[in-house]
């Protein structure tokens, strides 16, 4: 998986990925004091911007190629080989997508409740690290987008959140700081121990995915490194508890963004990082790994359910569906890894729309809690039928997003993680339950007083789920194009491990068991 | 034709659609004749695919469309594709017959109902779902219809949501059933890891020829009936379907007796060479399930004082029957009584709805008696339905029954035993609902109070629009057995008609004692009925004979009041337990951690006075040990 | 009388340096802390000298010419300090300048 043919046009394109929100947020910032009003057209102009870039990429990909493309490498650091470099392939395209459709809804659909301008700014840089972290191919630079989403995160969360949001930030800083720690010992170690096997220090990764040749203990060690602070961002059992204060506390936009591409960091630096700079790590890791993420499945949707607070539930939701998508990351099988990445689009998609009504919910009744809700199909039909058609695809309906990722997590992991797959599919039971129940609480029954004068959905609410309902339907029924697109990557991602362990991929259809 | 076998299921998604945009608009009566219009629509292009495939030759008359590629990931390659036999046409034609004249009734009985397109909507999508179910050429296709009909089920379940009870009995039969989906799955994941497909075609032929382990074949028989057991409410998984009576009675009809129950039965048919290459415990485990579930749901029905809910059960140990039969190897009796079934238990629970109707929205039979005076149409056609249930030739159930009794007591006496018990009380309690209902005195005089009834309360009969599905189904009931009649192979239709898809797994019983002695089980199936409608007839119409109604049989025993308390009490202290040690250890250890460093922080504090001649001396310390170090280390060296 | 050695420098150097060290660990007044300072700073310079003269190096002496100028400005900075805060308070010791206690 060298890094292939880049585009012919001469833009750099990915950087601008990067550079348009930061540009946009210094704009915001500096010039937004002297026009209030312009301030929210230029965050919105910028984020479309980077959003059409993104989308332009899509259509621009090449899905027969299964390396990097439109690669950008500039110098930056030549003493340690630390240098500009970024690329997408079909692993991290459709996050890229993802966050580039996601950001503009948000800003578009979503209003703070005071301090629009440090908000949006605030907005924009998030913006650019996540991006930057999808489409780095150094770990240096990697890191630094991966440490720079931490502080508009907190400031977000801590700023403009509930109740709790300071508790609810500094924890979310902390936890995953932590983490990074870890993060940041191993990816010096990576570079300075395949010194020798590359030939200088570089903090390349796919010079040292491609040519570095680390001890079985060494590399073991800096996976674990490694998988420590992904394992906090996904996040996996133990690691997860920062998750259902900063989501419950953090604004809806804040939320949406959490939970639609933050954690997707975490699953995708494990495959990126993990898996292809040690692969034989992840391959001895791997029941540790599959243990860890069914424990998420069944835990996450035991602890969903019996929660009172309904942005808590789906908070706790999220864990129980990035364990299906760890699952799936650590099987190898082509049908797992592609299933894998798809599932981090759909859950962004999904849990982003389930946070978008949480939040109008609250923006109504100012509550979140359960038990104060009561009856609102009955007042608010149309409302009460798009959040169904969310849940149902949180809950893996077939037909909708949610399950055909899902689907082929399992399927594909079945043959390598048997056991694990028979005990995840139960998953699917329990996210019914705690869903259902929820929904039969908040929206069924006879509505009383306090809920009465719950308003219907709003136009501009309805056009902002509508775009969210749309490829929900659209990626489940026809989820093809995605698919090709994600697949010669994972295929390839899958081929380099074989190369390099003993790990073969199962033949499907020749076992008979 | 063949190849326009998708405008089947399309017709109905279509109607589906545009009633979701702009049902509100084209508002009642219209949403309702157009979803119906749809429906029907779809059962001519149906019976023309049907008449199609008559015209072709046994061998041939199966037909794959794949309309495009659905999932394609590596060697997994699965197309919305849509398979074109015998055994998917049986279940379409019957499925768009009796839903077209379900939708036509529900005009008429959704009235006035101020969610009256929105029910249309549903209505429609549930077709286009079962459809999907029935005609899917793979697995997943099934699977998509069969969650497709779970999810309008919910929907439809809890349409009238603002009711407490309606909306808890939608939630529990989804979560339920996705029970059961847990086993379509995992079916599905040992397939593709098998056989390399989940392709109906793949993967029966590796099951007949041998090409993958028996236990492979055999967990992939037991997973799908451990979905089928919860899709045709079979113990242990039965218990939401009574409670699904909730939903308006056009639903239960539809859902839970004509379409989506069936589903089970028709996978298991549909995996029918599966099953027999597997494990000979496992079809033995189906029978059993099959037996004892309508064992039980009779002895339950015998004492119930809801219209429905005796309704309800009878369905469930009808299914009981039909597993039965396939546990046995009967498929070809399975489908029969499933199509039998579909008639008749549609025109019972049309008929009841009508009743319902015409009392003004009672369902208690103790409130009831003597409507056939009121309600002529509805007990003239009831009347068919219920003979039919019961067993009495000529009408359908009869033959349908007779012949799954046959294929078991060729395979297992004791069940046959059982089923010969269960026929007997299906004769009975429906033949005291049927007195309870329509003969007797008229008991709802003191009723009328309680319905808010405008000066003389008096049941009356409902519109034609109700009547005429009632009619054409008591028709069906009376020649429906016509299909496969057992007195000689000529007259074997269905059998016939079936055979390419059921011959690798249907159990011959040719030579056994049954066989050649059907006549004489002919004769014992009459006699039991016949035994059952005496009794019920000299304990509810002549008194002779003492009402047996314990309270253990109409409190279901207690099956469902276990479960509830289970779920309830155990069920949800652990999950309280995994949510608190979720919030004290796990969450307690971080801000524990938190706390430490916090401790830490405070004691180390105190080091920091503030003075600075104490920091001097510090200085003039640390300065002295790192000296008295190096020099140490000089000496050394 | 004997001609003195580096040795003899170096105690000397060292006898100012302690007796300065233990000035500031011991003065309360701030100017008699400064004076110790310098004290430890010119023992410094001292040994310096006398360690340059023996390895007839001079890099030792032009660092003396760096800790002077050090000194200067370190103790124009501390007395301009000490005066703008004694503007405010009559009497002031070392001690009563613990604000910065943790």
């Amino acid at each position: 998986m060298l890094a292939a043919s880049s585009s012919t046009i001469p833009f750099p394109v990915l950087t601008s990925l990067v550079v348009v929100p930061l540009v946009g947020a210094a704009l915001v910032i500096f010039f937004g004091r002297a026009r209030q009003e312009w301030t929210k057209l230029t965050a919105l102009l910028t984020s479309v911007t980077t959003g059409a870039v993104s989308l332009w990429v899509l259509q621009a990909f090449d899905s027969s190629e299964a390396g990097f493309q439109f690669v950008s490498q500039h110098e930056w650091i030549p003493a340690w080989g630390i240098s500009w470099h970024l690329g997408i392939d079909g692993i991290s395209l459709f996050l890229v997508v993802l966050t580039g459709v996601l950001f503009p809804l948000v800003i578009a659909g979503v209003d703070p409740h005071h301090d629009e301008r440090p908000y949006l700014a605030w907005l924009l840089v998030l913006e650019a690290g996540v991006m930057g972290s999808f489409i780095s191919l150094d770990l240096f630079l990697f890191f630094v987008f991966f440490e720079i989403v931490l502080v508009p995160m907190y400031f977000l969360i801590g700023g403009w959140g509930y109740d709790q949001r300071v508790y609810a930030a500094t924890k979310f800083f902390l936890f995953t700081m932590a983490g990074s720690a870890f993060l940041l010992v191993g990816i010096v170690a990576t570079a300075l121990l395949s010194r020798d096997s590359v030939g200088s220090v570089t903090f390349d990764v796919v010079a040292l995915a491609e040519t570095g040749a680390l001890s079985v203990t060494q590399g073991r060690w800096l996976f674990v490194a490694f998988a420590i602070a992904f394992a906090v961002k996904v996040p996996l059992f133990p690691v997860h508890t920062w998750l259902p204060d900063a989501h419950t506390q953090a604004p809806t936009a804040g939320s949406v963004i959490l939970a639609g591409v933050l954690l997707k960091m975490g699953t995708y630096g494990l495959l990126r990082f993990g898996v292809y700079l040690f692969p034989e790590a992840s391959v001895w890791a791997r029941p540790v790994l599959y243990t860890l993420a069914v424990i998420g499945i069944i835990y996450g949707a035991i602890a969903a359910t019996m929660q009172t607070d309904l942005k808590r539930l789906v908070a706790y939701s999220s864990v129980a569906h990035l364990g299906f998508i760890v699952l799936g990351t650590f099987a190898l099988t082509d049908q797992a890894v592609t299933g894998g990445v798809m599932q981090m689009v759909n859950h962004g998609v999904s849990t982003g729309a389930l946070f978008l009504l949480v939040g109008m919910i609250y923006e109504r009744r100012h509550t979140r809690q359960i038990a104060e809700l009561r009856g609102l199909q009955q007042v608010a039909p149309v409302f009460a039928g798009f959040f169904m058609v969310v849940m149902l695809s949180s809950i893996g309906l077939p037909g909708l997003n949610g399950f055909v990722g899902e689907f082929l997590i399992l399927i594909g992991s079945f043959d390598t993680a048997r056991w694990w797959v028979i005990v995840a599919t139960t998953g699917v039971i329990l996210a019914a339950l705690y869903l259902l129940w929820a929904y039969q609480r908040v929206f069924h029954g006879e509505v009383d007083d306090a809920n009465r004068g719950f308003a219907e959905l709003r136009p501009r609410e309805g056009a902002l789920l509508f775009v969210f309902v749309a490829i929900i339907v659209f990626t489940g029924v026809y989820p093809k194009p995605m698919l090709s697109r994600i697949e010669p990557s994972a295929k390839a991602l899958i081929e380099h491990v074989e190369s390099r362990t003993d790990y073969q991929r199962p033949a499907q259809g020749e076992a008979g068991k | 034709m063949t190849d326009l076998v998708w405008l089947v299921p399309l017709l109905p998604l279509v109607g589906g659609l545009i009633l979701v945009v702009f049902g509100a608009r084209i508002g009642e009566p219209r949403a309702g004749w157009l979803a119906t219009l749809l429906t029907a629509s779809s059962f001519v292009v149906t019976v023309l695919v049907y008449l199609d495939l008559l015209g072709m030759p046994a061998e041939e008359r199966s037909h794959v469309v794949s309309l495009f590629s659905w999932i394609p990931v590596g060697s997994l390659q699965i197309d919305f594709a849509l398979l074109a036999d015998p055994l998917s046409i049986t279940m379409a034609l019957f499925v768009t017959g009796i839903g077209s004249l379900i939708h036509l009734y529900a005009i008429g009985y959704m009235h006035g109902d101020p969610k009256f397109s929105k029910f249309f909507l549903y209505l429609n999508l549930f077709v286009f779902s079962m459809l999907a179910l029935v005609l899917g050429e793979n697995l997943l296709v099934t699977f998509l219809g069969w969650e497709g009909v779970g999810a309008c089920s919910y929907f439809l379940i809890s349409f009238w949501h603002n009711r407490d009870s309606a909306a808890v009995a939608g939630k529990k039969a989804f979560v339920t059933n996705r029970i059961g989906d847990w086993g379509v799955m995992t079916a599905m994941f040992v397939a593709f890891s098998a056989v390399g497909s989940v392709s109906y075609k793949a993967i029966n032929e590796a099951a007949h020829e041998g090409a993958i382990s028996q236990t492979a074949i055999s967990a992939i028989a037991i997973l799908l009936f451990v979905g089928a057991c919860g899709k045709s409410a079979q113990l242990p998984l039965y218990f939401w379907l009574p409670d699904a009576m909730e939903g308006p009675t056009p639903v239960s009809a539809l859902i839970h007796a004509a379409t989506m129950v069936t589903a089970g039965v028709f996978l298991m048919t549909r995996v029918g060479p599966v099953l027999a290459e597997s494990y000979g415990w496992v079809p033995d485990t189906i029978a059993i399930v099959g037996a004892a579930t309508a064992l039980f749901a009779a002895t339950i029905a015998v004492a119930q004082h809801d219209i429905k809910r005796v309704l309800a059960y009878s369905t469930v140990s009808q299914l009981g029957f039909m597993f039965l039969a396939i546990g046995s190897g009967a498929y070809v009796a399975a489908i029969f009584h499933m199509v039998t079934h579909a008639f008749f238990k549609a025109l019972l629970f049309l008929g009841s709805g009508s009743v319902i109707h015409g009392m003004h929205h009672e369902q208690d039979m103790r409130k009831m008696g003597a409507l056939r005076a009121a309600m002529p149409v509805t007990a003239f056609t009831f009347i068919i339905g219920w003979l039919a249930i019961a067993g009495v030739p000529p009408f359908a159930g009869f033959w349908s029954k007779d012949e799954i009794l046959l294929y078991v007591y060729a395979d297992n006496r004791l069940l046959y035993v059982v089923g010969m018990v269960t026929a007997l009380l299906t004769a009975y309690y429906m033949t005291r609902q049927v007195i309870l209902v329509f003969f007797g005195e008229a008991r709802w005089h003191d009723a009328a109070g309680e319905h808010g009834a405008h000066g003389d309360f008096r049941p009356h009969e409902s519109p034609k629009v109700m009547l005429i599905p009632l009619v054409v189904l008591s028709v069906l009931s009376v020649v429906g057995g016509g299909m496969q009649l057992p007195f000689s192979k000529d007259l074997h239709f269905l059998e016939h008609w079936l055979e390419p898809v059921v011959e690798e797994a249907e159990r011959s019983i040719k030579g056994t004692w049954a066989y050649d002695n059907k006549y004489v089980l002919l004769g014992a199936a009459i006699v039991v009925a016949l035994t059952g409608i005496a009794l019920s007839v000299a304990v509810y119409a002549k008194r002779r004979l003492p009402a047996i109604e314990p309270k253990v049989l109409e409190n279901a025993w207690f099956y469902d009041a276990t479960v509830a308390r289970l779920v309830g009490g155990p069920g949800a202290a652990s999950f309280r337990g995994v949510t608190l040690f979720d919030a004290r250890f796990v969450d307690g250890a971080v801000n524990g951690a938190g706390a430490v460093a916090r401790g830490l922080g405070g004691v180390v504090r105190r080091s920091q006075t503030g003075f600075v001649r104490a920091y001097a001396v510090f200085i003039a310390l640390g300065a002295v040990a790192l000296l008295a170090w190096f020099v140490w280390r000089g000496w050394l060296a | 009388m004997p001609e003195p050695t580096t040795l003899s420098y170096l105690v000397v150097a060292a006898l100012l340096f302690v007796i300065g060290a233990f000035g500031v660990m011991v003065r309360r007044n701030p100017l008699v802390m400064f004076m110790c300072i310098e004290l430890m700073l010119n023992a410094v310079n001292l040994s310096f000298v006398a360690l340059a003269r023996e390895l007839t190096d001079i890099d030792g002496q032009s660092i003396v010419f760096f800790v002077l100028v050090v000194a200067a400005a370190e103790v124009v900075v501390g007395l301009g300090l000490i005066v703008g805060i004694m503007r405010n308070r009559s009497s002031l010791t070392a001690d009563d300048l613990a604000e910065l206690k943790g």
